[in-house]
């Protein structure tokens, strides 16, 4: 009954971009019942693009990120409250403080946090720090403009290098260590990795792969790390920069599909229970949501990309408020940007879903391209450097599945193709120290197996 | 496919009052082969895929060789007519001075001059009962602004005007005539007003002033440099652009709000709708109607394989009003969210001066709000100007 979808009571617990946007969504669609918003931050929702760029760079101060708000979502705020458990049978979300917060439909968005350093000592150090959250960014800006003699940035991935790029435009000295091949490879594949890797040590990065860190050093304060090589490396401050760990822990006891690579859902962002079978009063958006996609198989998708969050909780947020024939499916085709070293990284698709990459247009040497991914013979996802106007073409082609390698024509005064398809060299993400921001996570809601031991 | 004449009616001057319903035919023929050889396009979803295709060329030296109707000293080629990596460029160096990342306040700083040009010509318009829109305001607005940021000596207009609308001539699309005499028309304009702007830049070497010729001619870092062909080039495009297609904004705005008083009155008392009603205007009467375009390969558009080399006709205005698009396409609405229109395109040749276009007709519109309450037009539809690429009336007479 229609009716009664716009009314009741409706949880969100995430009051990040997701949140915030299925707040705003749910009233645009008519609801009208009581709705409350948990978030465990103490801030209001605001903008996480900013605080690896911008804020690094002490343009914007890092509680100044704040997301404007389409409308008045007209929620009930509960700032600063972690929510510990779900009970589904009771339809209570566990709060840390307080009472059980009762729902009707609840929408989980507790989105990822920055993975830890392993060594809870080493990472106790003072100037060991991650970023992830606003708190996150004041602080390794305010140790950024206190001027250290060197930087140490554990992880190649998108935030480590917006990092090394922004230690070097404020003029200070970077490390970044990787464990694989190349930075971004575990986004980018092989080919534009070596851009990458190029491209950081051009700007002066001390950039050192196929290296592990295998311990911060210190007495209290972080002077150094010690590295897989058998180097020492002295610095000042050092940035986890590993990837996200997506925050599905409170959920443990829920029978949800929760595990380390998001919580399941199904194509309307409707939960998934340990046993595969789909609830219809739960529903996911956001970074923590594994989602099928038609594209690339029906795999689940894991994405940490700001579109998707927005996409995402749009849908998610309508389902949840419309009656099953009027409800849509989250079909969007995953895109992400990223700025680094004077360049605009720009992708769309999946390039981790394929075995073969050719630059279709532009070219490494004029720092300017847009390199195309296949898998078996169809396009899969393309990458600009700086040339993002173009990525709607390949958006396009992405869509229609459109065979690779993509035909000849370029207006970019190369009448044919210049470059051939080369293996896209997409490695193993256990051999990265950086997480990739798009994953492919199998066709599976997480299982749990039981270990039944009879007592005594 | 039949080969249509839909090309011929739609630039048949006939057709400039209203060339919508030819539009909705258009759209409704999907990809309309004409007896020229070119391809029209209208639906919205096609015209962005094939802005945004790799495989479309906007130079004209890409036609092939039967359907080559003008051709244009090398040279006088500008950006507009230029695909990458020339195109790329030539737009960033001409960006410079304009706008981000170099110059990222320039535009806003100009605010302030629009509205006290604005301010001027309306306080020249007190006392008169009947005003030409276009000949009073919308002409004289853009051109007072393009010609500060240049560096252009206003009292220069009377010379440059005759140029310009020759060169206007000159790019315009017209269906089956002989080009010969607007070719030579038009290739002089662009020699004569080349010359003249390089001239006037030329005087700036070594003391610039605020403005963007100054600016071309004393950049500092050698890569960022225009050679004085480009430089010629640059200049022309910015120069006509910068008045000719505005001019068409503010009087199709005034035409339309003048022929929808509720959404007028609606304005007057919402002035925060402005903007969005400027972004309405884009979509609803755009000054740039058509582009052209040509494939570098067969392309397949919505299930016609368009030949390379052809001329391809891209409606804006069509994809502006396409129901598949745009909820009530045919209706008007200052207030309309989702509008993503094609007034300024799309893609890598999305309009340069967008953001001057914005805000010159903003504050045009805005200025003249109050005035347009008691005015009604005295002819509709007005005299449209010739040209069936940039659309908007001749002369608007108003009543006030």
């Amino acid at each position: 009954m229609p009716g009664d979808l716009r009314q009741g009571r409706i949880v969100i617990v995430g009051a990040s971009l997701a949140g915030l946007r299925a707040a705003e969504t749910l009233r645009e669609a008519g609801f009208t019942g009581s709705l409350t918003v948990v978030g465990d931050e103490p801030h209001p929702p605001y903008d996480r693009p900013p605080l690896s760029k911008q804020v690094l760079l002490g343009r914007v101060a890092a509680h100044a990120t704040a997301l404007p708000a389409r409308r008045d979502p007209d929620a009930d705020w509960r700032l600063g409250v972690r929510a510990t458990g779900l009970d589904p049978i009771g339809k209570r979300v566990l709060l840390a403080d307080g009472e059980p917060l009762p729902y009707d439909r609840l929408l989980i968005a507790t989105g990822t946090r920055a993975r830890p350093w392993p060594d809870q000592a080493q990472a106790a150090l003072d100037g060991v720090l991650t970023l992830r959250t606003s708190d996150d960014a004041a602080h390794l800006a305010e140790r950024l403009a206190a001027g250290p003699r060197r930087v140490l940035v554990i992880g190649a991935g998108f935030t480590g290098s917006e990092i090394a790029s922004a230690c070097r435009e404020l003029g200070i000295e970077v490390t970044v260590a990787e464990r694989g091949p190349a930075p971004l490879v575990g986004a980018l594949g092989g080919t534009l990795s070596q851009l990458a890797a190029g491209l950081q040590r051009a700007h002066g990065v001390d950039l050192r792969c196929g290296v592990t860190v295998t311990a911060l050093r210190g007495d209290g304060r972080f002077t150094g790390a010690d590295l897989s090589d058998g180097s020492h490396l002295e610095a000042d401050v050092c940035v986890i920069a590993m990837g996200a760990v997506r925050n599905t822990e409170w959920l443990a006891d829920s029978g949800l599909a929760a595990g380390p690579r998001g919580l399941a859902c199904d194509a309307g962002c409707r939960v998934f229970d340990q046993y595969g079978i789909v609830t219809d009063d739960v529903f996911v958006a956001g970074d923590v949501a594994r989602f099928p996609h038609p594209l690339f198989e029906y795999q689940m998708l894991s994405l940490e990309h700001w579109g998707n969050a927005v996409a995402q909780a749009e849908v998610a947020a309508h389902n949840m408020v419309s009656p099953g024939p009027s409800r849509r499916p989250h079909l969007a085709v995953p895109v992400f940007w990223s700025s680094q070293f004077g360049l605009n990284i720009k992708s769309v698709g999946v390039p981790t879903f394929s075995d073969q990459v050719l630059i279709a247009q532009g070219s490494i040497a004029e720092g300017r391209l847009v390199a195309v991914y296949g898998y078996r013979g169809r396009i899969t996802a393309a990458v600009t450097v700086n040339m993002a106007k173009w990525l709607e073409h390949y958006q396009g082609l992405i869509e229609t599945a459109a065979p690779f390698p993509p035909g000849p024509g370029a207006a970019d005064a190369r009448p044919l193709v210049a470059d051939f398809p080369v293996p896209s060299n997409v490695p193993d993400p256990r051999g990265l120290c950086h997480g990739p921001t798009v994953a492919l996570t199998g066709h599976l809601p997480d299982r749990r197996l039981s270990v039944v031991r009879p007592a005594g | 496919m039949a080969v249509d004449s839909l090309l011929e009616r739609i630039t048949d001057y006939a057709s400039r009052p209203d060339p919508y319903p030819l539009y909705a035919e258009l759209r409704a023929a999907g990809v309309a082969r004409q007896a020229g050889g070119g391809y029209l396009v209208g639906a919205y979803h096609d015209i962005v895929a094939l802005l945004h295709d790799p495989r479309i060329s906007s130079d004209p030296r890409n036609i092939a060789a039967p359907y080559r109707a003008l051709v244009q000293p090398e040279e006088q080629i500008s950006f507009i007519r230029l695909d990458d990596p020339a195109h790329h460029r030539l737009r960033g160096l001409a960006m410079r001075p304009f706008g981000p990342p170099h110059s990222p306040g320039r535009l806003d700083a100009m605010r302030g001059q629009i509205a006290q040009i604005t301010e001027e010509l309306i306080e020249g318009l007190a006392g008169r009962s009947r005003i030409d829109i276009v000949e009073d305001f919308a002409y004289p607005l853009p051109v007072t602004v393009i010609c500060r940021l240049l560096g252009v000596p206003r009292e220069d207009e009377p010379v440059f005007r005759e140029w310009s609308a020759a060169i206007i001539d000159f790019a315009d699309i017209k269906a089956g005539e002989d080009p010969a005499e607007r070719q030579r028309a038009g290739g002089q304009a662009l020699t004569e007003m080349g010359r003249y702007l390089v001239d006037l830049a030329e005087r700036r070497r070594g003391h610039p002033g605020d403005d963007m010729l100054s600016a071309f001619v004393n950049e500092p870092d050698p890569a960022g440099r225009l050679t004085r062909e480009e430089l010629a080039a640059t200049g022309v495009l910015l120069l006509v652009a910068g008045h000719e297609t505005t001019v068409n904004l503010i009087a199709n705005g005034v035409l339309t709000l003048l022929r929808h008083r509720d959404q007028l009155e609606r304005l007057r008392r919402e002035p925060g709708l402005l903007p969005g009603a400027v972004e309405e205007l884009l979509r609803y009467e755009p000054p740039v109607h058509l582009r052209q375009r040509t494939p570098l390969a067969n392309i397949e558009v919505a299930g016609t394989t368009v030949p390379k080399g052809v001329p391809l006709i891209l409606v804006l205005a069509a994809g502006n009003r396409d129901p598949k698009r745009f909820h009530d396409p045919e209706r008007f609405d200052p207030a309309r969210t989702d509008n993503q229109h094609l007034g300024f395109g799309s893609g890598v040749h999305h309009c340069y001066g967008a953001p001057l276009a914005r805000i010159e007709a903003q504050t045009a519109l805005g200025a003249l709000l109050p005035r347009l309450v008691g005015a009604t037009l005295v002819q509709d539809p007005p005299p449209y100007r010739r040209g069936a690429m940039l659309r908007g009336p001749r002369h608007l007479p108003i009543e006030l």
